[in-house]
């Protein structure tokens, strides 16, 4: 399943030096590769397997994710603003397709 | 006469054999109910059954290394209705400073089908080593987080969450 509407909560404003949480959510199935189908054969696992958060162009977050990771995968991690910029968030599934989302950081 | 006398003596032999048979069973009895207790108490004590797979990814993630404890505060409800969506917080005391920082954070189920839940990489430019999820939890079981801090040292912390209903093939 591919994955979609990833939505991304951040501080309505920062300021440089400021420590912010970086809140992020995708739709995805996260399937396990665990689970049988109603014929008893194993549903192959399909999940997101990476996250990269860059800001500007530094890398500020990366996670690998297991199939121990819920459904929907939400991921959470603070940023030490380094100046005015906007973030890059990247998931990787299983097949190697990637969905991206940007957005700026309001920093005052 | 004699032969009564005799047949009262065997029959006091006998009873005094399945007595014993007798003792022995209960005693045996007894002690197999001892065992069932020791084991109820080593469940409630947080001595769950660890996988071998935990096991073994824990050994190969501390390559030898002596892992502290008391840096990490590992957040997971007590109990959780629902293991398919448990949510945890994990924060590492640390000044996040260019030589003073978390470098990695690894979270681990003791009972899950793969042991590894997630590794999350930090520098730095975060400012606070605290990262937050939501994890997949078969059963009942022990949560690890183990973090590598840039020197090299590994510190650990381990929190029980009960499962009411365990999330499915995690």
């Amino acid at each position: 399943m591919a994955a979609s509407r990833p939505r991304i909560k951040l501080p309505e404003s920062a300021k440089v030096g400021d420590i912010i949480e970086v809140k992020t959510l995708i739709t995805h199935v996260m399937e396990t590769g665990h689970r049988k189908d109603k014929d008893g054969k194993p549903i192959p696992r399909d999940i997101l397997n990476t996250f990269i958060a860059k800001f500007g162009d530094a890398e500020v977050f990366r996670a690998e994710l297991g199939s121990g990771i819920s459904a929907n995968p939400f991921i959470s991690f603070q940023l030490r603003v380094p100046g005015p910029g906007t973030f890059e968030f990247a998931w990787i599934d299983d097949n190697g397709t990637k969905t991206v989302e940007l957005t700026p950081l309001n920093v005052v | 006469m004699a032969d009564n006398i005799r047949i009262a003596l065997m029959s006091r032999r006998a009873l005094l054999a399945s007595a014993a048979t007798a003792l022995a069973i209960s005693s045996g009895l007894s002690a197999l109910l001892l065992d069932v207790g020791a084991l109820a108490d080593d469940a409630s004590s947080s001595k769950i059954e660890r996988t071998k797979w935990f096991e073994e990814e824990l050994t190969k993630l501390l390559a030898g290394a002596a892992p502290t404890e008391g840096k990490i505060k590992l957040e997971l409800p007590e109990i959780a209705e629902n293991g398919n969506f448990v949510p945890v917080t994990i924060t590492v005391e640390s000044p996040m400073t260019a030589d003073d920082y978390v470098k990695t954070i690894y979270l681990l189920s003791t009972s899950n089908p793969v042991a590894r839940v997630a590794t999350f990489h930090l520098s730095p430019i975060n400012g606070l080593a605290r990262v937050q999820s939501r994890m997949r939890l078969a059963k009942t079981q022990d949560v690890v987080a183990l973090a590598q801090m840039s020197n090299g040292t590994m510190e650990i912390a381990t929190v029980l969450v009960k499962v009411t209903i365990g999330g499915c093939g995690s």
